[in-house]
């Protein structure tokens, strides 16, 4: 593993190892609806919860911040975009100009949220953060009267794709004789969203601001002494983990369609943070690996459980959803057993356990 | 600054600050010089830490105010207040414990770097000189404190003493004029109180001024130019290491006021 992304020792095998990943993720696509286009669009949920799990380690991870209401800034990008982009309004803005937006808004909740909780550390922070996804929920729900802002829990439909010129996101079409399906695009406009988002994460760990908020993690107090800034940096923390999710939003909107505040509920707050959390806390390929792990099992999951239980008993004595959570469970009981950091520990907390 | 009348650095005039009912400074003035090493001495409970809460922006004083290098400290944040010059350690060590002790240094460079998100995330070449020069500065003070060997260890896993001395480097990051230590020497056997009080010259030599507070009475007359004594919140004696020793009132304040009274009975 370390010869392939070592650019430092190992020039070559580090630019052969990024060739390897760049046409596996290339291929991938491909491969995927060879088996059904619908393992295509699983992929795609799963790269976007990546995105929203590195938005989120951003607060929790970097800064120490605990966000129980993370799902909000996803919901706020969803719904900018789905206003702004469908027949809900008659607004058809292109989603260059949108996802901007939306972004931006959510940042604006980011700092929303941020600014009463300074002083909040730990569990009373978890538990007003948990309060303001609820807030934006209910609000989603209800903003139906007296002016039809959301359309409440009916949600809005017919939300555009994302189009640049002619080129439509969700059309069919085939390419160089390859055939391109909707979600085959959308596959790699977020693979290249990923890789920045990515990037981002890492310099910005590995930077002033980065060391800053590891300082308040560690000790606020401290930090301050030493003439860090800790309400600008938090409030920076939670604008940029809010700005990542308000795109993923925007993302999610545009590939779904349809969107309803029901599918912006606590549980997709835990789900996200329990990707932070069983990943690695703080280190960015951890958590990716978090989010895709958490992602994808539970699909598999429903393909597999039902034909397997069949094959044994003649008929299904568990649904796949019991069985999801049964395991979900069951993951994060050893993680904290064997792994408490996390898979894939962040290499401070991995020089932690090493005891060096 | 001449030799025969010395600049103020800080002045503290009448600070007052109560928890409840208890009086944990009443009153208090004193001056600080320029390029000083100013002792700050008391009995357990005297309100020397309290007094450096207060200088350090984590309390607001109830009266009174500190001027420091010539403006006002009040209503400064604490990180504010380490913008200004002052740089404090803590009594009881408060590292970043999880971070490398090169790390907890070069967090210490914070304050005085610029490079805001948009630099780190496109990395530039000035954001990246800025990086190098963190770094380099960060290395140069492990190596002055005497803790370069030990650079990639986290700061809890260093020996007590080198504790001590990384907090000393963490601030000194943040170009501090006045350098404010909380016992320092607590916890320190002989020979490394002895190369603790090495490190306070150097660093009085190199020009930052040093306010300690410090139990160990033969580091604080060794080392000190002058010092204040507090007892329950209040100045009893300011002045030089001799005087300050003569003091009738700190005496009784150490040793209980029968024990001076017999002491100055027996001489």
């Amino acid at each position: 593993m370390q010869t392939f992304f070592d650019t430092k020792k190992h020039p070559l095998g580090a630019w052969l190892g990024v060739a390897l990943v760049a046409v596996a993720l290339v291929v991938l696509p491909f491969a995927l609806a060879g088996i059904g286009t619908a393992w295509v669009r699983i992929t795609n949920l799963a790269i976007l919860f990546v995105l929203l799990a590195l938005g989120l380690n951003i607060v929790v991870g970097f800064a120490g911040l605990l966000d129980l209401g993370y799902i909000a800034f996803y919901a706020v990008g969803a719904y900018v975009y789905a206003l702004l982009a469908s027949p809900h309004f008659d607004l058809h803005l292109p989603f260059w100009i949108i996802l901007p937006i939306g972004a931006a808004t959510a940042c604006l909740f980011g700092v929303l949220l941020g600014a009463p909780t300074l002083k909040l550390r730990g569990d009373y922070l978890a538990i007003v953060t948990l309060g303001f996804g609820e807030i934006i929920r209910i609000f989603l729900n209800n903003l139906s009267q007296p002016v039809n802002l959301t359309n409440g829990p009916q949600g809005i439909t017919l939300i555009d794709p994302f189009r640049l010129g002619s080129f439509d996101f969700a059309k069919r079409e085939t390419i160089a004789g390859l055939d391109f399906t909707g979600p085959i695009k959308y596959y790699y406009l977020l693979v290249l969203l990923v890789i920045v988002i990515i990037a981002i994460n890492l310099r910005l760990q590995n930077s002033r601001i980065g060391r800053a908020w590891e300082a308040i993690r560690e000790d606020e107090v401290a930090a301050r002494a030493m003439g860090i800034n800790t309400r600008n940096m938090k409030l920076l923390a939670f604008a940029m983990g809010a700005s990542f999710g308000g795109i993923s939003g925007g993302i999610f909107s545009a590939t779904q369609g349809f969107i309803s505040p029901e599918s912006f509920v606590l549980v997709e707050s835990v789900m996200v943070l329990s990707m932070v959390v069983l990943g690695g806390m703080g280190n960015v390929f951890g958590v990716i690996l978090g989010a895709l792990l958490l992602s994808f099992v539970p699909e598999v999951l429903r393909y597999t459980v039902e034909p397997v239980q069949r094959a044994l008993f003649g008929r299904m004595l568990i649904e796949p959803e019991v069985i999801r959570m049964l395991l979900f469970g069951l993951a994060l009981v050893l993680m904290m057993l064997y792994r408490p950091a996390g898979i894939l520990p962040s290499a401070l907390r991995k020089r932690e356990l090493e005891g060096k | 600054m001449s030799a025969s009348e010395p600049l103020a650095l800080l002045t503290a005039k009448g600070i007052s600050k109560s928890f409840g009912g208890v009086h944990a400074l009443a009153d208090v003035g004193f001056t600080i010089n320029h390029g000083e090493i100013y002792g700050l001495i008391g009995p357990n409970g005297a309100g020397k830490t309290s007094l450096f809460n207060v200088l350090t922006g984590i309390y607001s004083a109830d009266a009174g105010e500190f001027t420091f290098d010539g403006l006002p400290l009040a209503g400064l944040k604490p990180n504010e207040v380490a913008a200004r010059g002052i740089a404090r350690t803590f009594q009881n060590i408060r590292l970043f414990a999880n971070l490398s002790a090169l790390e907890n240094v070069m967090i210490g460079r914070h304050v005085r770097t610029h490079a805001n998100v948009i630099g780190a995330i496109l990395r530039d070449a000035k954001t990246r000189a800025e990086e190098r020069a963190i770094e380099k500065r960060a290395h140069e003070l492990l190596e002055y404190v005497g803790v370069a060997k030990r650079a990639n260890t986290l700061a809890k896993h260093l020996a007590y003493g080198d504790q001590r001395r990384l907090e000393i480097a963490r601030a000194l990051a943040t170009e501090p004029k006045l350098l404010a230590l909380d016992e320092p020497a607590a916890g320190m056997n002989a020979t490394e109180t002895a190369s603790l009080k090495g490190l306070l010259g150097d660093i009085r030599r190199d020009g930052t001024t040093i306010l300690l507070i410090e139990h160990d009475m033969k580091l604080v007359m060794s080392v000190c130019d002058r010092v204040l004594v507090l007892d329950y919140g209040r100045k009893i004696a300011e002045g030089t290491t001799a005087e300050v020793q003569r003091d009738p009132k700190v005496i009784a304040a150490y040793l209980g006021g029968d024990i001076a009274l017999d002491l100055k009975g027996a001489a």
